[in-house]
Order: C-alpha cells, then structure tokens, then sequence
C-alpha cells in the first residue's frame, strides 16, 4: 500500500520495457532490416537562403548502385492551409516544403533531394552527384534583424496576421497577437517598484541521443507502411497523408523504440522521402541521420528576444506587468510565442498584464516544440525580474513569489481562470526545504558562491485523445495494447492506471505499443499529456471491464449483475458470501461466460485541469578568472497532482532540470556570418553530463488534478522551465551581476564579471 | 447570457468592448450570435465555409479547451475566452 491509499499507484514496480532496454533487445529504427533494403541519404543546402535555379540528377542517377532520386518535384503540390494534425498546427505546405525544399532553402541543412542506394556508402557518394544550381540570396538569423524593415524576406507572400486577420505588411512577422487584461499604466503608477529588463536567449536542440529515422516500404498494393522513431504515430500517419496526398487507410506507422524525443520527433523528415525513394524503387527504403543533419535539419527550440517590465508596492504586491516577446519560428511560421506567452505571467495574481507575441522567420531550421516550448524562454525573463523586484523591497524571493502566487480563481494573464492548482503549495515546499533552510558555506579556493530560485508553469495539454484495447488471459493478467508511445516510463504509468482500477498487480498487465492499423487514434506523446490522457483512458477501461466481469459473474453465478459489488479487487455477491471471486479467479471461468473477456475505450477529456508549476533552488560556485559554473546543489520541487510511479516522476523532474541547465549554462547554436551553425556536433554543442552535475535532488508535491481520476497531472515539461532563470539568480547572488543573455557560459560571464567588477 | 472575452486585437469588432454577453446554448449559437451582433467575427474565427475554428485560434470554455466543431455546450454563466492556438509542434 503508497501512502496515497492505493495499492499500485505510488509504488516503483520496475517497468515493463525495463529488461528488454537494459539487455539491448528492444527494437529502435536502427535495427530494422528487410529482405531488399536499400538505403538512402540527403542531399542539403550549404547556403542559409537561396533559390534553387536548377537540380540535375543524372549523375547520381547513372552512379553504379543507385537506384532512385529524388526531389521536391515528386511531392504533390500542397494548398497553403492549416491543418490539425493532433496537437500540432501545421501549415502543409510548408511542412511538404521543409521535407524537400521547392522553389528556394530557407536554411543551411534543408533538404533538396534524396537518394536510394544498394548501401548507405553509395547513397552518400551519389548525394555528391547531384548538382544544385543556386542564386544565393542575403540571409538573417536574428529575430530583432529579421523584424527590421529591409531585411531580407524569407516568404515573400507572407503577411503578417494579428488573430486570424491578414494584413497588408509583406514581413518576416508571420504572426502578432496580445492579450490585454486590465490598464497596465494604472498598474505602473500603483507601484512604487518598477524594473524593466530586456532579455535573448539563443536556438537550442533537445539533443536526443537517436537521431532520426524512417525506414519506409510501399507495396504493389499500395500500402505504405513506415517503421519510425517518433512521439505521435498517428500524427506521423497524418502527416504523410496529407504530404504525399493519399488516404489514411493506405498509411500505417510503426512507432518504434525511441532514444528520445524530447518534442522534436512528432514532426516528419525522412519519412515522406524513405517512402517516395521506395514507392519509386518497390524496395524497402531506410534512411538514418547523422549527428549534424539533426542539428541542421530538424527543428531546434527557438531563439528569442524579450522585454519584460513589472511592477510592486512597497509591501510586496505585484500590481501590473508587460512582455514584449519576439520568437524565432526558423524557415517557416510557428513558433511556440504562443505557449510562451500564455505561461510567462502565470505563476503571479496580477491584475494589470499586457502581452505582445511575435512569430518571426528566420533563416534557421523550423523550430519545433522542445519540453515546455515557448515558457523556458518566458520565464528566464520573467524570474529574473521577480527576483530584481525581491531584491529592492528587501524581502525573501520565494515569500515574494507565496505572496502573488496564482490560486484557484486566479485569471491567468491570457485570460481563463486556474482551476484547482499547486503553485503555492510547491512554493511553499522550496521555502520549507531543507535545501533552502540550510545555509551556503563560502567557499574556501578563491571562487564566488550563490544561491538562486525560480519558478515556472506549463499548461499541460489538454487531455487529447486516447485508445486503449485489452484483452484478459485465463490467468487474469491482462494484455494491454495503447497507441501512446512510451518516452518516458508511460507504459509503466498507464498499466498502473489499470492495475489499480481493477485491483491487480503492476506486472499483471502487459502493455504493448502497437501500430496504427491496431489501436484507436491516439494523440502524440508529448505536452506532459500522456500520464494523464492515456491515463484517464485506462482508467475507464478499467471500468469497462469491472462492468463486463460483473455479466459474467452474474452469469456464472446465476444472480442478478447489479447485485454484484466490486471493491478492493474482489466480486462479490450481496446476498450470499460464498459468491466472491478476485479478479484472477473470475478470469479463469469468464471465457465459458460469453467468451474471451475484451474491452476497447477511447477517451477525450475535456481539459487537462489545470497546469503544473515548480520552484527550484541552486547553490553555484564560480571561477572569477574563467568565467565557469559549478553546480554545487540543485532541488526541484514540482506539483505531479498524483505521482503514479514516483521514480518515474523523479527522472523526468531530474531530466528537465539538466536539460535547462545546459540552456542556462552552455547550449547554444554558433552562427558564422554566412549564416551557417559552427558548432553541429556533441563535441562543440556542449550539454551537460553525469560528470558536470551532482545528484539532482527532487520534492514531489501532490495536489490532485480534479479533472482526473486518480489526480494526475503531467510532470514532463515544467521542469525545464526554471532552471537558466534560478542559475542567473545564483550568479548574481554570487557576484552582483545580473545576466540577462543565455547562455551564461564561461566566455559571457567572464566578460560580464570583467565589464561590471563582479 | 454566457460571458465573452475578446482579445484585445479583435476589440475593433467590438467597438473596443473587452467583455460581453451574448446568448447561446452552444458555440455555434454564439458565433452565430456574435456575428449578428458584431459582424466580422465569423470570418476572423472559422474557416471559411466552414463551422470550425481557424487551427491557428483556440476557444477555451470555463477553463476548458472546446472542440474545434462547435458543438460544446455552453451554459448561462459560461465564460468564453479566444486565445491564439498553442503551436509549434508541440
């Protein structure tokens, strides 16, 4: 028994896909073979923006071991229209023309072509064949440079459009909205603080260590089917659908093992060339990336600027704030401005709040959603400024943050008020931790140490949609088929879900990831909305079966159905005790009571009730001579409403916190003047590794989502959202320099100190 | 009468308005009402020809995400908000 009061869930049973990971059994895109494969590769723009006069393949073409090119030209021409594709708006025409690039490359790394060969070193000699004649046209890759009048213009039909309106303005703006609540100006005039800060932050990738892959057959028949890594195999299943024009029903997708994803692997890249390269071929086509082509060819997290002004009276409230926030999209619309600015506020009860977003192109891979997108940015600008508004009135930043933290009834600054949430309560925690409590030893070899907090919100999507298909074995265990792909323990949290619904152990239930052809459509694994999604879904199976168990008890009892009560895992008849069975014993009979006992839900919740808030706490040492930071201690506290699994929830909470910390610290894209990333490897991309961090520390809050069943919330995105935010308070702690550029790396810090005596 | 929000850069249908009320007991009857009341919100919110929502706008109803089809209902003491859509491939 948790201490929760159930039985399964708040336990740490070890997860099913555990032995298979651990032993090198389980399947990833690496590892697909098929009887004719061939391999392909991809032919990329060196330049940031060109147009593309002129392709000639016939040298590849006539390469000993080629067996089939191809370009843009064999994509159907797409309408320019939105499309939902689960959770991700896309405009597909873009998305056909980010997989091959027509008419002009918007980036250094997009693709032009692709080529299928008897072996991957023959693909790759033949990608040297294919001739690509270019006007080279000037390029930008900052967000303030490309918002100038006169710069140069990715799209040169694209007009920038406030709340579905288009306007006249051709721009790299593709998109400006604001939400408005209360008279900012009376605010200010309240406070008798008022700090206004302006803040970049630079492009990041999620760094998964498996890259991208697609391996793609199309059949005489017709039938596509892709063997993928991916968060969302229906929205891959979308995704070629509408990008090659033809029927869901002749796409089916096989979500493989995925070494990471992070939100960067719902989007296609090679998927719809592996299949155009094999439906031109008739072989089965694979094609993997490089460590570069996922620097350069997929979609990083956005770089950004952003201005941010808050005010407070000098008894510590917060009485109105602004944002002013600029997003890089990358080649193509949609960045995550909008996420960004509907968390940027959110933690605070403000009652004056103004918000300017900005979608903005670049010539940078399109962006695409990396843990929390939009809100990491958000609130490193954000927090630093509380921690400056703390600062001046002389109070402790978290009683500050206790102070104006946003409750039930909250209106969040883009409008909808906060349900039931734990912004407080893991505030409160932070303040109350040992960690915070305990006092920062100087440090004793000439280096400077500090102690910073922040904190941050993610919406949590909403809910989605989810499938869930089982069967019971005549031992009671449960086979349990989901369309949720598992990046992150989710098999192991769903199967709980059910276990505990039904009254059987964890390991009872086998789940298993199955293909598109198989399950219910299931929305991506990502927005922390699987726990709670597919989650929700098991628990509702999970009623279906105690429902159809209690007919075939009814029947093999010869008593009435709604006599039959169902309570700590047992059935049992009201009238007459002897007519009790467990799950397990039922099962073993149920099959002669109707046949094999099955059960098939979908579920789409209506919301995902409320979001997820965390403060954090890091103690850091830095070296005045190089500019470096240590990390000496660093707690995470988050509210998970019900921790299902809290290893689980741990890992994820220790991930998004090293995660972040490599944005606040050293990640970055390194652009030379001809537009092109200097640093596209592990060696010069810098994340953080088990070398540079001590154990990250975690306190789990649980205030349950009343919007779920069991209480879940997802854990998976707020977590990256304070870290750069609490290291730039820290640093200033330590040596009265606030920074206000990420990353605060060595070289920025040094000279920061240098500039400022710090 | 449900309670509406317009963002502030659709307020020049409104006549500056940030909030009113407007009667409907689902979406499609308070677009549809909206509409009557202060024309140009059909064409900024659905697609055309069509009784679905723009993907780039999101409608939040008491907090909760509506469906892109309209067919939520909506009751008197209703608040409904216009956001833009959460993008970015989340």
């Amino acid at each position: 028994m948790s201490q929760n009061g159930h039985k399964v869930i708040g336990t740490r049973p070890i997860r099913h896909d555990g032995v298979d990971k651990v032993t090198g059994r389980a399947i990833y895109g690496a590892d697909i073979q098929l009887t004719g494969l061939l391999h392909g590769a991809i032919k990329r723009s060196p330049h940031p923006h060109a147009r593309i006069k002129n392709i000639d393949t016939s040298r590849a073409e006539a390469h000993p071991g080629v067996r089939a090119v191809v370009t843009a030209h064999d994509l159907p021409q797409i309408a320019d229209k939105l499309a939902d594709l689960g959770e991700a708006i896309v405009n597909l025409r873009d998305a056909s023309n980010n997989v091959l690039a027509y008419g002009k490359v918007l980036y250094k790394g997009h693709a032009v072509s692709g080529v299928a060969a008897i072996n991957l070193h023959v693909a790759q000699e033949a990608v040297e064949l294919i001739d690509v004649e270019y006007e080279v046209l000037p390029h930008v890759t900052g967000v303030l440079e490309a918002m100038e009048d006169g710069a140069p213009i990715l799209h040169e039909d694209m007009k920038t459009t406030s709340m579905g309106e288009e306007t006249d303005k051709v721009s790299n703006v593709a998109n400006h909205f604001q939400h408005k609540m209360g008279e900012p100006d009376d605010g200010f005039a309240e406070a008798d603080v008022v700090i206004e800060r302006e803040f970049t932050t630079q492009t990041v990738h999620q760094g998964y260590i498996e890259t991208h892959n697609a391996t793609a057959h199309w059949n005489e028949e017709g039938q596509l089917t892709i063997w993928t890594s991916t968060q969302g195999a229906f929205s891959v299943r979308d995704q070629m659908s509408e990008i090659l024009q033809m029927p869901v029903s002749k796409v089916k997708i096989v979500p493989l093992e995925i070494g990471g994803g992070f939100g960067g692997k719902i989007s296609v890249y090679l998927d719809p060339v592996a299949a155009l390269l094999s439906k031109r071929t008739g072989h089965p086509v694979k094609m993997t990336m490089t460590r570069d082509e996922v620097f350069e060819g997929t979609g990083p997290t956005p770089g950004s600027y952003l201005k941010v002004k808050m005010g407070a009276t000098s008894d510590g409230r917060l009485t109105a704030a602004t944002a002013y926030m600029a997003y890089e999209a990358g080649a193509y619309p949609g960045s995550p401005v909008g996420a960004g600015a509907g968390c940027i506020f959110t933690p605070y009860d403000i009652p004056n709040v103004q918000i300017d977003g900005y979608d903005v192109c670049v010539n940078k891979p399109k962006t695409n959603a990396y843990r929390a997108p939009g809100a990491t940015n958000a609130a490193y600008a954000t927090e630093t400024v509380v921690d400056e508004i703390s600062e001046k009135l002389g109070v402790d930043p978290l009683e500050f943050r206790v102070k104006n933290g946003a409750k039930e009834g909250t209106r969040r600054a883009d409008g909808p008020v906060h349900p039931r949430i734990g912004c407080i309560e893991t505030t409160e925690a932070a303040l109350n931790s040992e960690h915070y409590r305990s006092s920062l030893a100087k440090s004793g070899n000439g280096k400077v140490r500090g102690r910073g907090v922040a904190s941050g919100y993610w919406f949590n999507f909403n809910g989605g949609r989810s499938a869930i298909s089982v069967s019971i074995n005549p031992d009671g265990t449960i086979n349990m088929l989901e369309g949720s792909t598992d990046i992150g323990g989710t098999r192991a949290s769903i199967a709980m879900q059910l276990a505990e619904t039904i009254g059987l152990e964890a390991t009872d239930i086998k789940p298993y990831v199955v293909d598109t052809d198989s399950i219910g459509y299931t929305d991506v694994t990502g927005g922390s909305r699987t726990t709670f999604g597919t989650g929700y879904a098991a628990h509702a199976t999970g009623q279906a079966l105690i429902r159809e168990m209690k007919e075939r008890a009814s029947k093999l009892w010869d008593v009435p159905a709604d006599a039959i009560d169902f309570e700590d895992g047992v059935f049992s008849y009201r009238d007459d005790a002897e007519k009790r069975g467990s799950f397990k014993e039922l099962a073993s009979q149920a099959g002669d009571a109707g046949g094999p006992v099955v059960a098939q839900v979908s579920t789409n919740p209506d919301g995902s009730g409320g979001g997820a808030f965390a403060t954090h706490v890091v103690d850091v040492e830095i070296d005045r001579e190089t500019g470096k930071v240590d990390i000496l201690r660093y707690t995470a506290v988050q509210d998970a409403g019900t921790a299902i699994h809290p290893s689980y929830v741990e890992g994820q909470m220790q991930g998004g916190v090293v995660q972040g910390i490599g944005w606040g610290l050293n990640e970055e894209y390194i652009y030379n003047d001809e537009g092109s990333m200097t640093n596209a490897s592990f060696l010069d991309y810098r994340m953080p590794t088990t070398l540079d961090l001590p154990m990250i520390e975690t306190i789990i809050v649980e205030v349950p989502n009343e919007s779920h069943p069991y209480g879940v919330r997802g854990v998976g995105e707020v977590p990256i959202v304070p870290p750069p935010a609490a290291l730039a308070n820290a640093i200033y702690d330590a040596t009265g320099v606030r920074l206000r550029d990420l990353p605060m790396s060595p070289p920025r810090v040094q000279k920061a100190l240098a500039e400022n005596g710090g | 009468m449900a309670t509406i929000y317009i963002p502030s850069l659709m307020r020049d249908l409104t006549g500056g308005k940030e909030i009113i009320h407007i009667e409907g007991a689902d979406m499609r009857q308070i677009i549809a009402n909206l509409e009557t009341a202060y024309p140009g919100f059909k064409q900024r919110l659905l697609e055309e020809g069509t009784q679905r929502i723009k993907p780039n706008i999101a409608v939040m109803i008491d907090g909760r995400n509506a469906r892109r089809i309209l067919l939520d209902k909506v009751n008197e003491d209703s608040e409904i908000h216009f956001l833009p859509a959460i993008s970015g491939g989340i």
